[in-house]
């Protein structure tokens, strides 16, 4: 067990050291010259040459990989090209305010998914069960621009109860921030959940159908109990993966939730370093966003494990 | 459904896969009815100038953000456009791109997905080691990156979705490929010494069919969100063409003026990716691949 625990933990390291190479290159490949864009067109072929040998861009490809990324080990993603500040704090405090909007997605998402999930797993091909999978095939067809904007139509135009756009810039506080965060998260939970509820429906049908419930049943145990003994953490298990899957989503989601609430967050701070070139923040975003992956890739085949007695002892799985 | 033939065994191409498929439409209401939603708005865009008389990009400030009427049937957008023309041709950007885009990416994923399965060894470790790679940076990111280094054209959009969705149809691919290569036909096929390629062409090709035709629709269905998303944030088609996504980030703030503006190719983009859902949904069902299961 031990050794799988280990080996899953190297590929991870590697997969992250693959990616942060992947990063590096594509960004590299983007045509134009870094010490041209930010002294403008009009800029002396002097002044280019000294602003290159300044940043270091002679230097050979791979020496400037290492440098960053023992940079990015210690905290340190270079200076944002358009702001002067550090990308690291930068990043960090946009983060932070994308965290809020995350926590309050996956609360939503999870809890709510996995309640009509088992609703419609127990009811199955009954009206719950039509009525569950409907709403959530649109929830998966709907774009999350279109969720956000009927939720604005619905609770910030007709019913004034939330702010339609925020107002305050990176550095709020949590408190400000706070009304702001029920309505792009319940419009990312919805896409979320549309997928979650499919995956605990199946799961659920197909541990209810399996020998040890009908012995459960046969014991004379109450369908409560039934459920939440024996059916609810098996039906848990290949659920984890697809939570994890789109926990990694979230960060590409809440680039567009973001920008339709103008909340001061991660997406919107991609959206604009995209806009202006600002390549140090791109490459810590992409990079911050590949450690989230593997990080919840990581926990949910661990918590997999954690949760099933024959992967504890098999050791070798994938 | 007792009439479909589960067991692999090696699938001729023509006729018998025509009836095949046939049999399954017919079997699956769940697939007819969203291939018809598509069939729909794909016949909806190749006649959009027989269906309305108006030009989707033609300014008409006098008649600007009305709401429907006998003239305008959705109402008029802020510069007067026809609403209800712009949804009508509107599909055409977001057929025609996700479309090719869709069918670039499942191709590419497939030949990459069999190569790894037949090839096995050190070559698949490595190639999922960046796959995996690649599928830990987020689609829109890696889009928004190709597309603002490349500009905005077709092609390129086309590339950026094939870069980001390749690994994660390849995976499916790779994982249904490796229930085939054991089969002794391969085995006979790689005795006589045949190439890979062509192992992979005439042996497990027609046998992964069916979970390559659901992947299709599937990533279809995620292809046009993903359009639609790029359009809205400004990154995707250029205005004035008609887009979808396009209208609504037009047409959000007067909301409150004329909704049918914005509502009206959210309905459209809606029941197109319904219809694709649909189809994934019922394709996968009648040929037995888990679609579900192969991580959403």
């Amino acid at each position: 067990m031990l050794s799988f625990v280990l080996r899953r933990l190297a590929s991870a390291v590697g997969t992250l050291f693959l990616s942060s190479v992947l990063v590096f290159l594509a960004v590299q490949a983007l045509p134009g010259d870094v010490a041209t864009q930010i002294l403008g067109k009009d800029a002396t072929p002097d002044a280019v040459a000294a602003l290159r040998d300044q940043l270091g861009l002679d230097r050979p490809a791979w020496e400037r990989y290492f440098d960053w990324i023992k940079g990015a080990l210690h905290g340190d993603f270079g200076t944002s090209l358009v702001s002067g500040k550090g990308v690291g704090g930068e990043v960090a405090m946009y983060l932070g305010n994308s965290a809020l909007i995350a926590l309050v997605t996956v609360l939503f998402a999870v809890t709510g998914s996995l309640v009509l999930g088992i609703l419609a797993g127990l009811y199955r091909d009954r009206w719950p069960d039509h009525l569950i999978s409907t709403v959530s095939l649109i929830g998966m067809s709907v774009p999350e621009f279109v969720v956000a904007t009927v939720l604005v139509l619905c609770f910030s135009v007709a019913l004034p109860w939330f702010p339609a756009v925020v107002l305050y810039g990176p550095d709020a506080s949590v408190g400000q921030l706070l009304p702001a965060v029920w309505l792009p998260a319940l419009a990312l939970a919805v896409v979320m959940a549309a997928y979650i509820v499919r995956m605990a429906r199946t799961s659920v049908i197909d541990v209810m159908a399996g020998e040890y419930v009908t012995t459960a049943r046969l014991k004379g145990l109450s369908t409560w109990r039934v459920v939440t003994r024996h059916a609810l953490p098996s039906a848990l298990l290949p659920t984890l993966h697809v939570i994890a899957l789109n926990v990694a989503w979230l960060i590409g989601g809440v680039a567009v939730v973001e920008n339709v609430f103008n909340y001061p967050g991660i997406g919107k701070l991609m959206l604009s370093s995209v806009q202006n070139r600002d390549l140090p923040i791109i490459q810590a975003i992409a990079l911050v966003s590949a450690v989230v992956y593997v990080c919840c890739n990581l926990a949910a085949d661990l918590g997999a494990m954690a949760l099933n007695p024959r992967l504890r002892t098999r050791g070798r799985t994938r | 459904m007792t009439t479909l033939d589960t067991t692999p065994a090696a699938v001729a191409p023509g006729p018998r896969a025509a009836t095949r498929a046939w049999r399954t439409l017919r079997s699956s209401r769940t697939a007819t009815v969203g291939l018809a939603i598509v069939a729909v708005h794909v016949l909806i865009a190749l006649l959009a100038p027989l269906l309305t008389s108006y030009d989707p990009i033609a300014n008409d400030a006098s008649h600007a953000l009305l709401g429907p009427s006998a003239d305008h049937w959705a109402g008029t957008d802020q510069y007067g456009r026809d609403v209800l023309a712009r949804v009508l041709y509107g599909g055409r950007y977001a057929l025609g791109v996700s479309v090719t885009a869709t069918l670039v990416t499942v191709a590419l994923g497939t030949v990459v997905g069999c190569a790894a399965a037949l090839r096995g060894g050190w070559f698949d470790d490595v190639l999922g080691r960046i796959l995996d790679a690649v599928l830990s940076i987020p689609s829109i990111l890696a889009l928004l990156v190709v597309v603002t280094a490349l500009g905005t054209g077709p092609a390129v959009i086309v590339l950026a979705i094939a870069v980001s969705y390749v690994p994660q149809v390849a995976r499916v691919v790779r994982g249904a490929a490796l229930a085939v290569v054991p089969m002794d036909y391969v085995t006979a096929a790689r005795a006589r010494g045949e190439s890979t390629w062509s192992i992979l062409r005439r042996e497990v090709l027609p046998n992964i069919t069916d979970v390559v035709c659901v992947e299709f629709a599937m990533r279809a269905s995620w292809v046009v969100l993903l359009i639609s998303s790029l359009s809205f944030l400004g990154f995707g088609a250029d205005p004035p063409t008609p887009d979808w996504g396009l209208m609504v980030a037009e047409n959000r703030t007067a909301i409150t003026v004329v909704p049918m503006a914005s509502l009206a190719p959210i309905i459209a983009l809606a029941t197109l990716v319904v219809g694709l859902n649909l189809a994934a949904d019922g394709l996968s069902k009648a040929w037995g691949v888990d679609r579900i299961r192969e991580g959403l």
